[in-house]
């Protein structure tokens, strides 16, 4: 039996998911069509447009469906600096954070290399956390900024950022704020409205929906240039055929997610502490990455545990608990099946070495006691085996 | 036996890593990142470097049912290979980069890391045999000359042997891809390897020039020491050549000229006639052995390139180096070319030539 440590990455479906998506699929229409198909099909479209603007503190009307986080993340980010360059064409920079996924800094680099933009970065501190005076700082020195976008909380080293505060300064300072809220969704207290950010990314499949269906959530009056061009479905800013079967599984997954959300968030810190004491104890001078507290699920994500073996290469690791039942990350799943040093480690001041050998360990709703003991067992051994390859490429 | 299959994305890899599971063993399949910019995507592949070389080798992997993983040797390939191949040009020798590539990171890099991490050993789809013999494991050439590709493999010592496998060499290679059809892997059609895998292009010069800059000098006739043309680095020629000179041969007296000397430190090419090519004694060093240190002098055959043949010979090691008589003169032979001795269809070794002369 292998233990899944790789939550981050993807959950499992939540059986009540699976069964609204497999109903729905098994539906004919087209939401967009004005026959009675379509219009039951519609009729889910907005039932499940409420029920997660519900379980995200939104209105229905600020919910804009999309394939998922990658694609929020892009209309978020270039959506806005497009329309806000329209109005003002001296408004072209962009304040973001060097910890940022590559769903947000592709599309930076793709507007400052193609576009014509510029770039402050928002550098973190070695926990990864983003100032808030640091924010204050760029939107004062600049009034050339076109949008801000930071993330909720960190995908590799779980750091949670202060989001309604960095939200409050962008407003002061009369710029759209975005976050990339992905990672925060199956345990964090996430409410749109409250968060005062105007625009937020979520995605169904790391809250136990399917993959390929996700949200923007933006403010009624966020101005955003479509990135996709079609029909026009929703708000004419995204276009696509509606995923009934997908969307109607994000609502259910969500809406019990969030259900269940508290008590699930502490029932996973205490199995992560469990988890970081263990490996801490083992005495193969691991260290936990970041900032971490037992018991801190609130600076750092609750399910999230990073750990940096010295001497060892990632990919080794990774081979070494896979071949032990243990499957989990050296980072974020998106590389190309070639292991490259953190950008996330390396921005928060780590050194490529250190870098090297990271593993990432994230629990969710299915992990249990045995999963940690799993875990702990492999390490041992996975350790002196991976630093005796460790040295060699 | 704990194996790890080396698969490059291509037939042989694919069907060699098949044969080590029929046979028995636990297999993992590798596929080797050897540059840090995969993000290629090119139509016929030449065996290392594309993200659909990847692919394709996870695509076998998972028809076969085995766990595959990509490993980065990126860095150690560039400063063992690829370094190597330019600085070995820039000194006006020409190496042979899958010999290098063998030694230093299929059967040291991988297999090392392979070991550390539990594993027996390493198997990949080189034509080539690993026969039982009185003294130990030894390394014969394949049963299909046509693709025999001991001559590249000849860098392997006996404990880099010890732990290699290399299921084909029995077996012709019409036959690997018919095997390969029949096991319904999705490669057996796939357009076999050839030239340099970081060589897009197989300009091998152009590559050089990036790498090395243009450096215009003289071209010389060997005998009237005449200077009789140009060139854009001495670096872009090789012991042999004769296409690419850009002499005017009218100018000469209308016989073909070749490269006869490449003159890295004055930056100088010396061209002459095909007669002037021939030689049939071979200075090397950086010797590899696949099995005992022959001692004095052993009759061998000599072989100096991929798909070059067989010459009679005898070798005579002596420390650190090694002369090899050829029973008949070879032409266009560099500096850097690695001289592969044979006994019968075993290897014996293998050394880089460092010079070569006529015997007196």
């Amino acid at each position: 039996m292998s233990a899944y440590l790789d939550h981050a990455a993807t959950t499992p479906m939540l059986p009540a998911a699976v069964d609204a998506f497999v109903e729905s699929a098994r539906r004919v229409g087209n939401a967009s069509s004005l026959h009675t198909a379509g219009r039951a099909a519609r009729k889910v479209i907005e039932e499940s447009r409420e029920r997660i603007a519900g379980a995200l503190g939104a209105r229905p009307s600020e919910v804009v469906f999309t394939s998922g986080g990658t694609e929020s993340d892009n209309l978020a980010v270039k959506g806005t600096w497009a329309a806000r360059r329209d109005e003002d064409p001296a408004r072209v920079r962009v304040v973001t954070s060097g910890i940022e996924h590559h769903a947000v800094l592709d599309p930076v680099e793709y507007l400052v290399e193609r576009r014509g933009a510029t770039v402050t970065w928002l550098e973190p501190d070695r926990c990864g956390h983003t100032a808030v005076e640091d924010l204050r700082a760029a939107l004062e020195e600049a009034d050339d900024v076109a949008v801000v976008s930071v993330m909720w909380a960190n995908n590799e080293v779980g750091t949670v950022q202060p989001v309604a505060e960095l939200a409050a300064v962008a407003r002061e300072h009369g710029v759209p704020f975005h976050t990339d809220a992905i990672q925060a969704l199956s345990h964090l207290d996430v409410r749109f409205e409250e968060s005062g950010a105007d625009l937020m990314s979520v995605t169904a499949h790391k809250v136990g929906g399917p993959v390929g269906v996700g949200a923007l959530l933006a403010r009624r009056d966020a101005r955003l240039v479509p990135q996709l061009h079609g029909g026009g479905q929703e708000r004419q800013v995204r276009s696509g055929t509606l995923d009934v079967a997908g969307v109607h599984a994000f609502a259910v997954a969500l809406e019990q997610t969030v259900a269940t959300r508290d008590v699930e968030a502490k029932r996973v810190l205490t199995l992560r502490d469990r988890l970081v004491e263990g490996a801490l104890a083992l005495d193969l001078g691991i260290t936990v990455s970041g900032c971490w507290r037992a018991g801190d699920g609130v600076g750092r994500l609750p399910g999230n545990a990073h750990l940096l073996v010295p001497g060892c290469e990632g990919d080794s690791l990774l081979y070494l608990l896979d071949a032990a039942g243990v499957e989990c990350s050296t980072g974020s799943a998106c590389q190309a099946g070639v292991p490259q040093p953190s950008h996330v480690l390396l921005a928060m001041g780590y050194g490529e070495k250190e870098a090297r050998g990271a593993l990432r360990l994230t629990l969710g709703h299915t992990s249990t006691d045995a999963d940690v003991d799993a875990v702990l067992a492999a390490l041992p051994g996975v350790v002196e085996r991976a630093r005796r390859a460790g040295g060699i490429a | 036996m704990r194996v790890v299959a080396a698969m490059s994305g291509g037939v042989d890899s694919a069907v060699a890593a098949a044969r080590m599971i029929d046979a028995g063993h636990d297999v993992v399949g590798v596929h080797l990142a050897l540059s840090r910019s995969a993000a290629t995507l090119r139509e016929s592949a030449r065996g290392c470097c594309t993200i659909e070389d990847a692919g394709d080798a996870r695509r076998v992997a998972d028809r076969l049912g085995i766990p595959f993983y990509v490993w980065d040797l990126a860095e150690r390939f560039e400063r063992d290979v690829v370094e190597d191949f330019v600085a070995e040009y820039a000194a006006g020798r020409t190496p042979n980069p899958c010999l290098r590539c063998n030694e230093t990171i299929k059967f040291a890099g991988l297999l090392d890391k392979a070991v550390a991490l539990g594993f027996d050993a390493v198997a990949t789809g080189h034509y080539a045999q690993v026969l039982d013999g009185p003294d130990g494991r030894e390394l014969h050439r394949a049963v299909d000359p046509a693709k025999d590709q001991s001559y590249v493999l000849g860098v392997l010592d006996e404990a880099q042997l010890a732990r290699a496998f290399f299921p084909l060499g029995d077996t012709v290679k019409s036959d690997v891809r018919d095997e390969a059809a029949a096991r319904g892997l999705s490669v057996a059609k796939k357009p076999d390897s050839h030239d340099i895998c970081f060589v897009a292009d197989g300009d091998t010069r152009g590559y050089l020039t990036r790498r090395l800059g243009e450096q215009r000098g003289e071209l010389v006739d060997a005998v009237s020491g005449e200077v009789v043309g140009e060139h854009a680095g001495a670096y872009g020629f090789t012991v042999g050549q004769r296409r690419g000179l850009g002499v005017d041969r009218s100018r000469l007296d209308g016989e073909p000229r070749y490269v006869v000397e490449v003159d890295a430190p004055r930056n100088r090419v010396v061209i002459g006639t095909a007669d002037l090519l021939g030689v049939d004694v071979l200075d090397g060093e950086h010797l590899r052995w696949c099995g005992p240190v022959p001692d004095g002098e052993v009759a061998v055959g000599a072989q100096v390139r991929a798909h070059g043949e067989e010459v009679p010979a005898t070798a005579r090691v002596s420390g650190d180096t090694v002369a090899v008589r050829l029973a008949r003169r070879l032409r266009g032979v560099a500096p850097g070319q690695s001289v592969v001795l044979y006994q019968g269809t075993r290897v014996l070794g293998s050394a880089t030539v460092t010079g070569t002369r006529r015997a007196a």
